[in-house]
């Protein structure tokens, strides 16, 4: 067991699976020479050369193109999109092509292929650098959506996107990429479609996800100073989605809270606000809320950045004063 | 400086007309058992979308659907020249291509009447003609995508060292879109065993492509920004495609890097089913259809003395092929209600939550 960082996470995940099948390759911008931008891919083009780890042109639609060209041929690429922000500008390969390309050909095709991404606000980038994509990513049939909170989770998600036949979305939280905890020794192997519940608690479900999972976890600290006990759910994989676990809790505690940054429209928290007050609105003891940015781009500064993402005083009054009432 | 459109009004352009020697590939190093094998692979293709045509007429062919009608000698050459385990990847204009694979008609008749034997079960449709087995692997309905999808399996043939080529074709329209200009330079930074191959057709959908692209010929005037030679072969002779094909494909196989091809043609038809095709000058569409790859090729066939009831014989087959496959096509069942809810998911099913 030893400390490593998010983004060291990231660059052992895809270690841990390219020493394991010659057929995963790294394909992306400065992914290779320089390690990534994130330097999330540090090392491995000295560990698996040249053919194995590729440096790209800014090329977008080229890069997943060809990761898709190679996922249908035999081969099990990992393909950088630096910036989520950037899926813009290839979606139409994500979307119209990888998505559907196995249901329109009667599963002519497969496709294990990941797409990971540095995905998230909070480093000041503006807005064109630091949106949320994942609720892009969730309404399309034919993708499968990770987004990993801890160390941990990358490495183990990573494998398991890397190993699964279906395209992944990997989005990596670039405000979490510094954070540091313990990795278990030896291969990390986890599940898609499985939540994890981070904390126990009996009088309200705060269901979160990549950087809010730890701001829910900070509210539900001073919240439990303040008598009140929050269970808090890391979504960890929009799809496929671990309902059970999520409405499982939701039943036990009668309320529920969603915790995105994305802006607030069509959010991923409005899909599970759905399936609440489909199936578990019995179980309900009051509204669902959820807590999110407002619908805005982000801004830069520092302070109005701050001022609208979700923080941890923002869910915890949100809890407290919705509980109260 | 050119003027789009405003120059002259919509449709009044400039005809551009054929070749005016159908004979001048007479000689041309091609043996009779490869030119009778191209001649029988255009006359399947014009009797299968003629028939085809014919059963969006019944409204048996739902939808769209967009023929190579007079196209036919840039699927037959490639065809020929490609090899079993090559990949073919095509636009939504990619009946002949797949026909040109070796993929048997009844499947793909079936898949445009959305029958349940069709080659997707009904769930691609005329636009995403698809058979991996065959090495066709598929047909691609937004302009431009697939020339980065056709990349990714010439890199993955390049690093299995399997020997493979992947031929993308596309149309003249395409290469005024972004992915067409990454997918070049991409194939030529890592030299992938990839031909591009350009339809051109002259028309971008309704508009003349000389009225919106910035050069005269759109792909081979492109070639030198991405170290390439400008290849220009006349698309309407299946003997100068065919040998175009043989060296390209050897230039791709043997690590030398990709290779962009402008075959200039002509659509007989439309851009699709609902398109009359009034925006081309008559003596235009006149001198294209008098410059037709099929009969240009029978008559060629008969001047190098191929035995008439052999070349009959291949029209007769051909017919009858198409004959059975509509058969079978219209007899096939309609798609199981289940069948739409198979194949989002490599497990074969479409769950998305537990």
């Amino acid at each position: 067991m030893a400390q490593l960082s998010y983004r060291d996470a990231v660059a052992r995940g895809i270690a841990q699976e390219m020493r394991r099948d010659e057929r995963v390759v790294l394909v992306g911008e400065d992914v290779a020479g320089a390690g990534g931008v994130f330097k999330t891919t540090v090392g491995l083009l000295d560990e698996f050369g040249p053919k194995r780890v590729i440096d790209t042109p800014i090329a977008e639609q080229a890069i997943l193109g060809a990761a898709m060209g190679a996922a249908m041929t035999g081969l099990r690429p990992v393909a950088e999109i630096m910036f989520s922000d950037f899926f813009a500008v290839c979606w139409d390969i994500v979307v119209n092509q990888i998505a559907k390309t196995r249901y329109m050909t009667a599963g002519q095709v497969t496709l294990p292929l990941v797409i990971k991404t540095g995905n998230g606000g909070g480093l000041r980038f503006g807005a064109q650098h630091s949106q949320s994509i994942e609720n892009w990513a969730m309404a399309v049939p034919g993708l499968k959506v990770v987004t990993p909170s801890t160390p941990e989770d990358v490495v183990g998600l990573m494998a398991a996107a890397i190993r699964e036949d279906d395209p992944v979305i990997f989005c990596e939280h670039k405000g979490l990429y510094s954070s540091k905890a313990e990795v278990p020794d030896g291969d990390v192997v986890d599940q898609l479609g499985t939540a994890k519940i981070r904390r126990k608690g009996a009088d309200a479900t705060v269901v979160a996800l990549g950087m809010m999972v730890g701001r829910a976890l900070e509210a539900a600290q001073h919240l439990a100073q303040r008598g009140i006990s929050v269970e808090v759910v890391d979504a960890r994989s929009l799809v496929p989605l671990d309902t059970r676990t999520i409405l499982g809790s939701v039943s036990k505690t009668g309320r529920l809270f969603t915790v995105e940054e994305n802006p607030q429209l069509l959010g991923w928290g409005a899909e599970i606000a759905a399936l609440a007050a489909d199936e578990c609105f019995w179980d309900l003891d009051g509204p669902v809320q959820r807590i999110t940015t407002p619908h805005i781009p982000l801004p830069s500064a520092d302070s109005l950045e701050d001022l609208v993402m979700p923080s941890v005083e923002g869910v915890a009054s949100t809890v407290e004063k919705a509980l109260q009432s | 400086m050119r003027l789009p459109l405003s120059a002259h009004g919509y449709g009044e352009h400039r005809a551009v007309m054929p070749p005016d020697d159908p004979t001048r590939g007479d000689t041309e190093p091609v043996d009779l058992e490869t030119r009778l094998r191209l001649y029988r692979s255009m006359q399947e293709m014009r009797t299968f979308e003629k028939r085809a045509y014919d059963l969006f007429m019944r409204q048996l062919v739902k939808g769209t659907s967009h023929l190579s009608l007079g196209m036919e000698a840039i699927a037959a050459g490639f065809g020929a020249a490609m090899r079993k385990g090559d990949y073919t990847f095509a636009t939504y204009r990619g009946h002949a291509h797949t026909l040109a694979r070796g993929v048997p008609m009844t499947p793909v008749l079936a898949e445009l009447l959305g029958r349940a034997n069709g080659l997707l079960g009904g769930k691609g449709g005329s636009m995403h003609l698809t058979s991996v087995a065959h090495g066709m692997m598929g047909s691609y309905a937004i302009i431009g995508a697939h020339l980065t999808i056709a990349n990714g399996a010439a890199w993955s043939a390049q690093y299995r060292g399997s020997g493979q080529v992947a031929v993308c074709f596309f149309g003249d329209g395409t290469t005024n879109i972004g992915a067409f200009h990454e997918s070049l330079n991409y194939a030529a930074v890592y030299q992938l065993p990839v031909v591009f191959v350009c339809e051109n057709n002259l028309y971008m959908e309704y508009t003349a492509i000389g009225d919106i692209t910035a050069v005269d010929r759109p792909a081979a005037d492109r070639a030198s920004a991405y170290g390439l030679k400008p290849i220009v072969v006349d698309g309407n002779d299946a003997d100068a495609v065919y040998l175009t094909a043989v060296q390209v494909l050897e230039r791709a196989r043997s690590g030398a890097g990709p290779s962009l091809v402008e075959a200039r043609t002509y659509r007989h038809g439309g851009h699709s089913r609902a398109d009359p095709g009034k925006y081309r000058p008559a003596e235009e569409v006149d001198a294209w259809k008098g410059y037709d790859p099929v009969t240009l090729y029978r008559e060629r066939l008969e001047r190098l003395g191929a035995d008439q009831a052999e070349l009959e014989r291949i029209e007769k087959q051909a017919l009858a092929d198409v004959d059975q496959a509509t058969e079978e096509a219209i007899a096939g069942e309609l798609p199981a209600p289940e069948s739409a809810f198979t194949d989002v998911w490599a497990d074969g099913g479409w769950a998305w939550r537990n």
